[in-house]
């Protein structure tokens, strides 16, 4: 056999590293990168006209953005490097992609999936207002673009990203009305002598909080949302929640960010035919994934956020040990000094994981306390109280059978932004385990394609 | 009130001069197509499912909560296409909407 053919799905840090640690090796993988730039979300490039020098966009992580474009800069020779290149299927040992409305079939001999993350979201009355945003969205607007979601913006939510991105737009002169956070701060403290295994990441969240408060945003703790308020024609005016007290209160507003930690892309590894187990910690479905990434089926590896959220830090040791793990798997050569020190990185990342799980948890119980007036998938307007009929009066458990009556994770997203809180629901009113729901399938295309994409066959 | 987004940085780019349900608008090169119209409206499109209006969700291609159409009948993602001279958009979509029976 010639070189094997390894490809890498992702140009974010997981797959930027893992591409660098294969060419280092003598091997020349395919990068396939659904943006414009490589850089993943995390360090997203913004347009080549913008000025921001690299500590103004990047803030702490300056540095480590740098460092991942000048690498992928110095591979770009040494790849076959496909931008804005869709990966929609895995199928018969073939990676299927689409640029430019013609698909391709790329067979490969091991396939690297470092697909990244989206926002975890969980609904509240009203997020379908024009003027909702994810929180990753907000940063996005910020970072690659130079703009605010808003005049006058609330942030909502829990998680790290909750407080960065809050305090990313004060820092950028923009209006933050509020940051509104359903974390008891009790939470924190209990966690945190796992959030220890990364003091520095510590010390600069808690910096993050401080400078907020300095600057005089509200910042609240342990609150529950109640409602967004606003118009069909004008969408959002404001955000009503309840305090830890359990009095109302009420922000003006006429943009939200909202999310809940991240939810790792796993649509890809399910049409691979990964096995998936359920993370009873953060109430969600994860591709089973032995040591240094190795999926279920031999030959498809996964790192990164699109395996488990465990960073951007750790996506970069995550590609470097997915690399490791093809290489050693193809039989090549790898120091097992550097992959007995990056295992030991990564043990640390992970407790880092757990201690965030724990001080910023999942709000499962928000599901079940929807109106059924909520809007829960946001594509094609299903309410809680749609999805609750469809459990009590046509006996649907499981998610599938959900989502065939009554299109919940059925819209143009599949699932992404609805899926998990629809499980939930499912799970409440039908009086059941959350695993016994069991999990939306993936389906390809993984977003949509045009009807006009055309197959190019060799 | 006549914009959504807001500038903070980056104003000093060429412009780039686009149409929005017939009016003449002015955006900047290296926009996004959601940033440029949402720098001179307060919508993107009107949901199919009779809710009201839309203005994009994740800006990361991941939701399809921000396909706009043009006036030539095609769509495009406004948060992952790049703003071009001319681009004609229509935010009232063409195609019929869907009855909502709930």
């Amino acid at each position: 056999m010639g070189q094997p053919r390894v490809i890498i799905i992702g140009a974010g840090p997981a797959g930027v590293r893992c591409a660098e640690t294969l060419v280092r090796a003598g091997l020349r993988p395919t990068v396939v990168d659904e943006n414009r730039r490589d850089g993943g979300q995390i360090y997203r490039r913004q347009p080549d006209n913008f000025t921001r020098p690299y500590d103004k966009l990047y803030g702490t992580e300056a540095e480590r953005a740098q460092s991942l474009h000048a690498s992928f800069d110095a591979l770009r020779a040494k790849v076959d490097y496909m931008p804005e290149t869709l990966a929609w299927n895995i199928f018969g040992g073939k990676l299927h992609v689409v640029r430019d409305q013609r698909s391709k079939a790329l067979p490969y001999d091991a396939l690297v999936i470092c697909s990244g993350a989206t926002d975890r979201l969980m609904p509240v009355k009203g997020w379908h207002y024009a003027g909702t945003y994810s929180l990753g969205a907000s940063q996005i607007a910020l970072k690659a673009q130079a703009c605010a979601i808003g005049r006058q913006v609330v942030f909502m939510g829990t998680g790290p990203l909750l407080y960065l991105v809050a305090s990313q737009y004060v820092k950028a002169g923009a209006n933050v009305a509020a940051v509104l956070d359903t974390s008891p701060l009790m939470r924190r403290v209990a966690a945190l002598p796992k959030l220890l295994a990364r003091p520095a990441v510590l010390r600069n969240g808690l910096a993050l909080v401080s400078y907020l408060k300095r600057a005089g945003v509200q910042v609240l703790t342990g609150i529950t949302p109640v409602e967004i308020t606003g118009s069909a024609e004008n969408g959002v005016q404001g955000v009503v929640v309840r305090d830890k007290h359990g009095n109302e209160r009420s922000f003006e507003c006429d943009a939200v960010g909202m999310g809940y930690h991240l939810r790792p892309e796993t649509q890809l590894a399910d049409l691979a035919r990964c096995s998936f187990r359920f993370d009873a910690e953060t109430r969600q479905w994860l591709p089973e994934v032995g040591e240094d990434g190795r999926t279920s089926v031999p030959g498809v590896y996964l790192a990164g956020d699109g395996m488990k959220v465990l960073g951007a830090d750790a996506a970069e040791i995550g590609g470097r040990l997915a690399a490791l793990a093809v290489l050693k798997d193809l039989k090549l050569k790898v120091n097992e000094d550097e992959l007995q020190a990056l295992r030991a990185e990564q043990a640390k990342m992970d407790r880092f994981r757990r201690g965030l799980a724990q001080a910023f948890p999942w709000p499962a119980e928000q599901a079940a306390a929807l109106p059924d007036d909520a809007v829960v998938c946001r594509c094609e307007v299903v309410t809680a109280g749609d999805l609750r009929r469809t459990v009590r009066e046509m006996g649907a458990q499981e998610a599938n059978r959900a989502k065939a009556l009554c299109r919940v994770g059925m819209g143009r997203c599949q699932g992404r932004y609805c899926g998990h809180a629809g499980a939930e629901i499912i799970a409440h009113a039908a009086g059941v385990p959350l695993e016994q729901v069991g999990r939306l399938r993936g389906q390809a295309p993984v977003k949509p394609l045009s009807m006009a994409v055309r197959e190019e066959v060799e | 009130m006549n914009h959504r987004f807001v500038r903070l940085a980056e104003t000093n780019r060429a412009i780039v001069r686009i149409v929005i349900d017939g009016a003449p608008v002015e955006a900047l090169a290296g926009d996004t197509l959601m940033v440029a119209m949402l720098n001179n409206v307060r919508s993107l499109r009107e949901s199919e499912f009779g809710d009201g209006r839309r203005a994009g969700f994740c800006l990361m291609g991941a939701c399809q909560d921000c396909w706009v159409w043009t006036a030539q009948n095609t769509r495009l993602r406004a948060c992952t296409t790049v703003v071009a001279e001319g681009m004609n958009i229509v935010t009232r979509q063409p195609e019929a909407t869907w009855a909502n029976l709930a």
